[in-house]
């Protein structure tokens, strides 16, 4: 259904004249099945934002190519632009921020009902009414305003103002990490039933690894704007195979007792993506960095399974054959 | 051994506002022992920090009211505590380290010279011994850097807080709050706008340094994982309230309150394969005219008659563990 083939986006920090690019996301290869809940994971600065961002075709794509049922979308003239609007769309991490504080959550809600269809009056309201009922609001909050809402409830709003065209496909950008954790628990809850019901798929950005983990049945683990590893979700938590994955998974403290206060961690920050190093990314603070290969080829990626593949020299088939 | 450093004491804070009066705390007693980190969790709008802040007395009075009780550190009571007298335990005795560290550090003063000056204000407040040259100040405050594990620490003193990582920034911001040796260090969400292996990184150095500099800690914060890993005893609050406390052990094992066990349930736990997550419906209630009874019931699922009638106190079970329930006992027995 959505398909992004090598994918790279290039922002210019510098001047035309004097360009500075920022490789934000590389060479990014992913699949989207109608139905999935793929989850992309990373710290910030991985390109987990862009690349939701440029899905929608909101960023402009360097190279390579993404595909949305059929449609490139690198190249879209104003009509398949309006028909990609309707049908992919996008929830912020800010509810408070992406909703305008001097509209009612009707006007907000019947927006883009306004801009795509041709409904009005008595219509557009028992549609918006419908929505809201949906997403769990009462019809008391038509018009209000955004800050008379909580944040779930304004998150609330968000989804369905984005549900409003049926769309196919749902870019949550950190849907929840501004909600308390037991809203939290309620919006998760909430968009498991929704995509459910009416047969969406969910691209699922975050940072919080037990959340995707609930969520999402596939997972793509990114750093500094690479796929390092990708895997159907349990799998790749039971089973990481690349060790920023492993890193990543063991830095979560955990809610529970006896556990210790130190614990063997990855040392060092994620390196300036402007001028990045030759070969793995992940070369200065992994600890089981090969001098002489990792830090001097590009890392290709190597299946591991059905659907896993990852990006690691320590997984390569020819290497340990090699050796062995 | 368990001799407390920080004791708050039926403590009750409102705060004046156009709407009325606020009951931002009620009640609320905690104690830290020496070389104990205590962490207080809660959700937005608990009131943790404010319980922490006037600790330091940083808390404008108008709007806030200290309704009743006192905060014993050493005995002295610190909300009658005279504004020199604070002079000498804030920062000094009593240090505090921040959510977002771009914000406690000034932007147009290089690193170095915010450390140094730091010291110079410590001695001067202290105003005994010699005085400390501007030299030594540097050599100190160098010193420091290394110890909270600053890469290039001598280099870094020269450099402008955009120019670190948020990571370096929380290091300089937890170097610059013990390097006055303070007895007492409260950490107010100082994770929360870090990534997860910086993070855990962070965590690790402040146990260290608890460990090194015999310190003891007051971790503010709303993730269940973080109090968890890097804390002794957990304060859990709720609108206000302190609901329970008692070891990491108890409350996460054994917890009595049924909103402990409500945020418990909220967040998925990534060794239990939980397929629904039931969060806790309803809202915070309105604190300008607060519920009579118990603050939970309006959202509690055991909720009885007699919960919105009195008001729950404290109920001790085994081991120092409280919970403030009419149904701690039963709850806490059920949930082994």
């Amino acid at each position: 259904m959505l398909s992004l083939d090598h994918l790279n986006v290039v922002f210019n920090l510098g001047t035309r004249r004097a360009p500075v690019p920022l490789k934000a996301v590389r060479d990014v290869t992913l699949n989207l099945e109608k139905g999935d809940c793929l989850g992309l994971v990373g710290e910030s600065g991985s390109g987990k934002s862009t690349i939701g961002r440029t899905i929608l075709g909101l960023n402009r794509i360097e190279t390579g190519r993404i595909t949305f049922e059929g449609v490139d979308i690198g190249n879209l003239n104003r009509k398949s632009e309006m028909q990609l609007r309707q049908s992919a769309q996008m929830i912020f991490q800010d509810p408070h921020s992406s909703l305008n504080p001097r509209m009612t959550i009707f006007r907000s809600v019947a927006e883009p009902l306004v801009l795509h269809t041709s409904m009005r009056g008595a219509e557009l309201r028992e549609r918006v009414q419908e929505l809201l009922n949906t997403v769990g609001l009462e019809t008391q909050f038509l018009y209000r305003y955004p800050h008379e809402l909580s944040g779930g409830q304004k998150q609330r709003v968000c989804i369905a103002r984005a549900i409003a065209l049926n769309p196919k496909l749902l870019v949550l950008d950190e849907p929840t990490s501004a909600l308390d954790v037991s809203v939290q628990a309620q919006i998760l809850e909430f968009l498991k039933g929704l995509q459910q019901r009416l047969g969406l798929t969910y691209l699922f950005i975050s940072h919080n690894l037990a959340v995707v983990r609930h969520m999402c049945n596939k997972t793509a683990v990114l750093y500094l704007g690479r796929v390092i590893e990708e895997g159907p979700t349990e799998e790749l938590f039971q089973k990481p195979l690349h060790p920023y994955t492993r890193a990543l998974i063991d830095a979560v403290p955990l809610p529970k007792s006896g556990q210790d206060k130190r614990s063997k961690l990855i040392r060092g920050e994620i390196p300036s993506p402007i001028d990045l190093p030759p070969g793995c990314a992940f070369y200065g603070r992994c600890p089981h960095a090969l001098d002489g290969v990792c830090n001097l080829t590009e890392i290709g990626h190597f299946s591991a399974g059905a659907d896993r593949y990852v990006s690691c020299v320590l997984q390569d088939p020819q290497r340990s054959a090699a050796l062995s | 051994m368990s001799q407390p450093i920080i004791e708050i004491r039926n403590y009750s804070l409102n705060f004046w506002t156009f709407d009325g009066v606020y009951h931002a705390l009620d009640d609320v007693n905690l104690t830290v022992e020496k070389g104990q980190s205590l962490g207080i969790v809660g959700e937005t709008g608990c009131g943790k920090s404010v319980t922490v802040r006037n600790i330091l007395g940083l808390l404008p009075s108008p709007p806030a009211e200290v309704v009743s009780g006192e905060i014993l550190y050493d005995g002295k009571d610190l909300l009658k505590a005279l504004p020199a007298e604070m002079h000498r335990i804030r920062g000094i005795e009593i240090a505090m380290i921040f959510q977002d560290p771009m914000t406690y550090l000034n932007p147009v003063f290089t690193v170095g010279r915010q450390l140094v000056d730091v010291v110079l204000a410590h001695n001067r407040a202290r105003g005994q011994g010699e005085k400390i040259s501007r030299k030594d100040a540097e050599t100190r405050a160098i010193e420091m850097l290394n110890k909270v594990r600053l890469p290039n620490a001598e280099k870094q003193m020269s450099n402008y807080p955009h120019q670190l990582s948020g990571g370096m920034r929380q290091r300089v911001l937890i170097a610059m709050a013990l390097i006055g040796r303070p007895k007492l260090l409260i950490a107010d969400e100082p994770t929360t706008a870090l990534d997860v292996t910086i993070q855990a990184q962070i965590l690790e150095l402040i146990a260290e340094l608890v460990e090194e500099l015999n310190l003891s800690v007051m971790m503010i914060t709303h993730d269940l994982g973080v109090v968890a890993k890097s804390c002794d005893r957990v304060a859990v609050m709720y609108a206000g309230k302190v609901v329970e406390t008692g070891t990491v052990a108890q409350v996460f094992d054994h917890p009595a309150h049924p909103y402990t066990q409500g945020l418990l349930r909220s967040i998925p736990h990534p060794e239990k394969n939980v397929s629904v997550l039931e969060g806790i419906p309803g809202f915070l209630p309105n604190l300008l005219d607060p519920p009579a009874g118990c603050r939970f019931a309006e959202r509690c699922p055991r909720a009885l008659d007699i919960c919105r009638k009195v008001t729950p106190v404290g109920n001790p079970l085994a081991g120092g563990h409280v919970a403030s329930c009419h149904l701690a006992e039963e709850l806490e027995a059920a949930s082994a």
